[in-house]
């Protein structure tokens, strides 16, 4: 065979190779778009399941979930923006930020279900919390930390050092430097990160099988220490137990375009601010 | 003076947010291990009931094994377990099957006296029948009772635990918990998965560090964090209802909940792991490497091949073992399509049942503090401990990597 052959013959394969995963994300998203479309109606987004789940809308899943992604933020987003501006500020290239680094790599790389397993253990039983939005929303914000972490060091590290000597040029402390240079110039990197997490978070059933979720309340809840329903737990639920599954069919695609949907919009914002931020910033 | 101190406490502050990452890891330690921690002290019984024996049978003590061979008329006499030649008789639950014992008429006259009478009439039938073994509440047994022998309640064998071969953790009287299956279960998986999913990501990542021009990588980017992006559940969802049929029509299988269906999904969400560190790897490789190799002669495919690819090799196996991280953990693919049958898996059509699947199923159900809470949580345990050495190898390798580029 000669090398051109051969060379031709490696490249159409990874050509196709590529456009096959783009294949996989278009059959799955096109699957899931065309068999859901027509369930979705303002009913389908306002309203709660009746008839033994069969008919009426997800409303009390999209409720819950938002009250996981703000809570689960709120435990989140302070600790992990603190803790990347630690790491990437103060003890940057030493012992303790390689540690810190570490750490946040292996527990980035521990499975959700352990997660689940943890938030079971200390809050739903240690703490007494049993199983609600609190115990959610604390075991998903442990769950996306080294994200939130790992994005905003990220944002941080893009910021040029000049900025910092020039700011100390003026007399300025390390505090304040902070304060008014990095964190305003980082602004939209870490804000990318946190809309991220807030996709992740969205999406995690695994987390939430024993910290809360509820297949079916019937009453939305009314504190943080009542029991939730969340997208990702309804569509699992909807989709694998109850006594008539091809009639929960269509809730389910209902309830994965919708989720799907969350995904999309968090992906595209996030890649927005991303572009729309770097043009502003290479134009100074 | 007042200022430094709020740089100072700031500072202070910003570092408790810095070890928040390690104090996590810490505690899931800690409690994962403190809930497991029990269970090799446990009775293997299930809480509030006991086995008992006519005083006349010299046996002290029957394993878990043992107990659920006698219930499937495996071991049919005590001579097999012991010196005591007498033919077993069986007796589970003592509000059924005691009117095959007794009339209804020998119990008593009214509901209430039968209710009543029964852990006495238990108790005598255990002392009357020389061959007997019986499954009680522990509430009715009295103290000292004539004829009666209650058998020593055995803990949970780490050996039985980690080398049994049966996970039936709700059987009475008793339940099996031998992980074996569920470990052979996740790697089988896991395994197979990975064998899909890295030649296709590894000649992505060819096709995007070497070969695509900008615009097609700017579809491709965006699409390969879209497919991270897809949660867990819906990929479940998607093997459910698309590939699970897929899989029983073409190959004409029984079921379609399979090894392989689960696999093919894994492999699919291992893609951009996979795609996105290799390709790191790949471009990291330097370019006077590169062109040196093309100044001799070699086409871009032989330089790829033959100098671009073993530069980055470290790179690539560590995107491969973060894959097989990622599909080892995986729970809700694992809970949806696999079919969850705890077999030790002997083909890849066949349903298998994996450690998170395990542990996302039977979970709710366990009652707290029980043992099999604290079974799945020393599941919690294994799983945790190799996606460790996992993560582990990962950095090595990357390590590696790293200091080949200085």
């Amino acid at each position: 065979m000669s090398k051109k052959l051969s060379q031709d013959i490696a490249f159409w394969t990874f050509r196709i190779l590529g456009w096959l995963v783009v294949g996989i994300l278009l059959w799955i998203l096109g699957f899931i778009i065309y068999n859901g479309i027509g369930v979705i109606n303002w009913e389908f987004i306002s309203q709660g399941p009746r008839d033994g789940m069969l008919k009426g809308g997800i409303f009390p899943a999209i409720l819950g979930t938002f009250c996981l992604i703000v809570g689960s933020m709120i435990i989140a987003f302070p600790l992990g923006v603190m803790s990347a501006i630690y790491t990437n500020e103060y003890v940057r290239d030493g012992k303790i930020s390689r540690f810190i680094r570490m750490m946040t790599n292996n527990l980035g790389s521990i499975p959700s279900i352990i997660f689940g397993l943890f938030g079971m253990a200390l809050f739903v039983r240690y703490l007494g919390w049993k199983g609600s939005i609190l115990a959610g929303s604390f075991t998903l914000g442990l769950l996306v930390l080294p994200l939130v972490i790992r994005t905003t060091e990220e944002a941080l590290r893009m910021v040029p050092d000049a900025l910092r000597v020039g700011s100390y040029a003026l007399g300025a402390s390390k505090l304040q430097t902070i304060r008014y240079v990095i964190l305003p110039t980082a602004f939209p990197n870490v804000i990318t990160g946190l809309i991220l997490s807030v996709g992740r978070v969205s999406g995690e059933t695994a987390p939430i099988l024993f910290t809360g979720a509820a297949y079916f309340l019937a009453n939305l809840p009314s504190s943080i220490f009542d029991k939730f329903m969340a997208l990702p737990y309804h569509l699992y639920v909807i989709s694998t137990s109850g006594t008539n599954l091809d009639a929960a069919r269509p809730i389910a695609y209902g309830t994965a375009l919708v989720l799907i949907t969350l995904v999309l919009i968090i992906n595209f914002t996030a890649s927005f601010i991303r572009k729309y931020f770097s043009k502003k910033h290479g134009a100074h | 003076m007042i200022r430094r101190f709020i740089e100072k406490s700031v500072e202070k502050i910003f570092a408790a947010c810095g070890m928040i990452t390690t104090i996590t890891i810490l505690l899931i330690i800690i409690f994962l291990f403190k809930e497991g921690f029990g269970l090799f002290n446990s009775p293997e019984v299930e809480k509030g009931y006991a086995l008992c024996v006519n005083a006349a049978n010299p046996i002290d003590y029957i394993s878990s094994p043992d107990v659920k061979k006698i219930y499937n008329s495996v071991i049919t006499n005590w001579s097999e377990l012991t010196e005591y030649d007498e033919k077993i008789v069986l007796f589970r639950d003592d509000n059924k099957d005691i009117f095959d014992f007794y009339k209804e008429e020998e119990l008593g006259d009214s509901f209430e006296e039968i209710e009543a009478n029964i852990p006495k009439k238990v108790l005598e039938l255990i002392a009357n029948t020389p061959g007997m073994l019986a499954f009680v509440h522990e509430e009715n047994l009295q103290k000292n009772i004539e004829g009666v022998k209650v058998l020593d309640k055995g803990m949970v064998n780490p050996n039985d635990f980690f080398f049994g071969r049966e996970w039936i953790p709700t059987s009475t009287p008793a339940p099996q918990f031998g992980i074996l299956p569920l470990i052979l279960g996740t790697l089988w998986v896991s395994l197979v998965a990975i064998l899909i999913a890295t030649p296709l990501g590894i000649g992505v990542a060819i096709y995007l560090s070497e070969l695509a021009q900008s615009k097609v990588r700017d579809i491709l980017k965006p699409a390969i964090e879209l497919l991270a992006g897809i949660p867990s559940v819906v990929y479940g969802f998607f093997g459910l209802v698309v590939l699970v049929p897929m899989v029983q029509k073409t190959l004409g299988l029984p079921v379609g909940e399979t090894a392989f269906t689960a696999s093919v999904i894994l492999a699919i969400m291992a893609l951009p792991t996979i795609i996105t560190v290799a390709e790191d790897a790949i471009r990291s490789a330097p370019r006077s490497m590169r062109e040196a190799s093309l100044a001799l002669g070699a086409t871009h495919w032989q330089t790829i091949y033959k100098v671009v690819i073993p530069y980055a090799a470290s790179g690539i196996s560590a995107a491969v073992v973060l894959g097989i991280g990622r599909a080892i953990g995986e729970t809700m693919v694992a809970l949806m399509v696999t079919g969850n049958a705890a077999v030790i898996p002997t083909t890849l059509f066949a349903p298998v049942r994996t450690i998170p699947a395990t542990i996302a199923a039977e979970l709710g159900e366990a009652p707290g503090g029980g043992v099999h809470y604290q079974a799945l949580f020393v599941l919690g345990c294994v799983l945790f401990l190799i996606t460790l050495v996992i993560s582990i190898t990962a950095e090595l390798i990357s390590k590696r990597q790293h200091n080949k580029g200085l």
